[in-house]
């Protein structure tokens, strides 16, 4: 044995590699909005060089580091609230701009959360009747309208209950908007045909990704791609 | 030719506001909210309130004042998440709210300050927001009638402002107060700094003062508007 010491690699956890995972499908050139929640740690992994204009809803393009407290600007937020900071090359604009972006399809991509996605992409994201319902915000408009809709999401709720299913038992946010789902266990595109699994989270099997969604899922006829 | 001066005091301006106004605020969370002009309108006790507004702050942060006082019947808004009283009213049946898609409620108010009695859209179509609603058919496809907002009051707040009322904002303290300043027949604007006549470029006024009706210049910046530590 030698006493040389390997470095410590560091295990990721599955919803760090699913938000890894769903930085890739930003590229160069994209005009993108993240939604609240996890979607916005997506940030932390775009590469500093890549050209791409990050949309808040609240009224800016060209999304820079979020920023301690100390160094905040009381007057610049992104839409969740954090305290972000500009890049050269910034915009403010007021929120009829903002939407007005957004629905006349300069938006590529969205990414939002959810809690179901049903098969032919209806997404419900806003409200769970008598537990929780504060209010869409711009995810209708978001969901409807960007030219690309992606979701991330947990595979299943905490009880384990599967989030994709056949139809969406919650109120829509929007119908037949999403195109493709990050989960912590598989990329799955919505299709004509129905959940087609792209890819699986490194260490799970095609097995746990089929009892885990409450719909048919139609796998490839090659190997699958790990992430 | 020089402009008229509607520079006046935060008591006489918001001395206005009729009990059972239908009112306009501004402001995305902290930025942009008029936390002095909604401060003063808890102070005079106004009833009846009707209020438009992106959010419904924070527990005990602007509006909810309002809200915890009783003085607001209806809220109109986006989204009231990060509001624990405003939910608990509006579960309560104590507060009637009602949801409105975000851009949509900017294109209503904008609607509204540009004399368009309504605007069609196919936002919602296919969701709750969609119920109740007025439908028509353009180009085979069904489309929703949205009123425009026009409201008896807007309460705005600017970063300056010269005493004509001509308005700049600053950064994302924007969101709704330049629509807004737009669709009400009383639009009050308070602001950061009242500078004098022609301090103000022509080139930065953001909302031409011929919209604006009263200009409050803060005494001071409260803690209201700093940074929230979460």
């Amino acid at each position: 044995m030698s006493d040389v010491k390997l470095p410590e690699v560091k295990p990721i956890d599955p919803r760090t590699r699913m938000v890894a995972r769903a930085a890739r499908d930003i590229t160069p050139g994209m005009v993108v909005n993240l939604g609240i929640g996890l979607p916005t740690k997506v940030i932390n992994h775009l590469p500093a060089d890549l050209p791409v204009c990050l949309h808040t809803e609240n009224g800016m393009t060209g999304i820079g580091p979020t920023l301690p407290y100390e160094k905040a600007d009381r007057n610049l937020i992104d839409a969740g609230g954090a305290y972000v900071s500009p890049v050269s090359g910034s915009a403010y604009f007021d929120s009829v701009v903002s939407f007005a972006l957004v629905r006349s399809g300069r938006l590529d991509l969205t990414m939002l959360g959810a809690f179901e996605v049903a098969q032919n992409g209806d997404l419900a994201n806003w409200k769970i009747p008598g537990k929780f319902s504060p209010g869409a915000g711009g995810a209708i408009e978001l969901a409807q309208k960007a030219r690309r809709v992606v979701v991330m999401t947990t595979h299943t709720d905490r009880k384990g209950n599967p989030k994709l299913l056949e139809r969406c038992s919650l109120p829509l946010t929007a119908e037949r908007a999403v195109d493709r789902i990050f989960t912590d266990m598989a990329v799955i595109d919505v299709t004509p045909e129905g959940f087609a699994l792209r890819e699986l989270a490194e260490g799970v099997s095609v097995t746990e990704v089929i009892a885990a969604t409450g719909a048919k899922l139609i796998l490839p006829d090659t190997d699958i791609p790990t992430f | 030719m020089k402009l008229p001066d509607k520079s006046t005091s935060l008591e006489a301006a918001v001395a206005r506001i009729p009990d059972g106004a239908t009112v306009l605020v501004g402001g995305f969370g902290v930025p942009g909210t008029p936390f002095s002009l909604i401060r003063e309108l808890q102070r005079q006790g106004q009833k009846d309130l009707t209020l438009v507004k992106n959010d419904a702050n924070e527990a005990g942060m602007g509006i909810d004042h309002l809200l915890a006082s009783g003085q607001v019947k209806k809220l109109i808004v986006t989204h009231l998440g990060l509001n624990a009283n405003a939910i608990a009213m509006m579960n309560d049946a104590r507060l009637e709210v009602e949801f409105c898609a975000q851009g949509i409620l900017a294109e209503r108010i904008r609607a509204g300050g540009a004399g368009i009695p309504a605007i069609l859209t196919d936002i919602g179509i296919g969701t709750e927001l969609a119920l109740g609603k007025q439908v028509v058919e353009m180009n085979g496809k069904p489309l929703l009638v949205e009123p425009a907002l026009r409201a008896d009051v807007a309460l705005i707040h600017a970063d300056r402002a010269d005493p004509f009322g001509n308005l700049a904002y600053a950064a994302t303290a924007r969101n709704f107060n330049p629509p807004m300043a737009m669709a009400a027949t009383i639009v009050i604007a308070e602001a950061e700094r009242l500078l004098p006549l022609g301090d103000l470029s022509p080139e930065e006024v953001e909302t031409p003062g011929a919209f604006v009706d009263q200009v409050v210049e803060l005494p001071e910046i409260s803690e209201d508007y700093g940074v929230v530590r979460r």
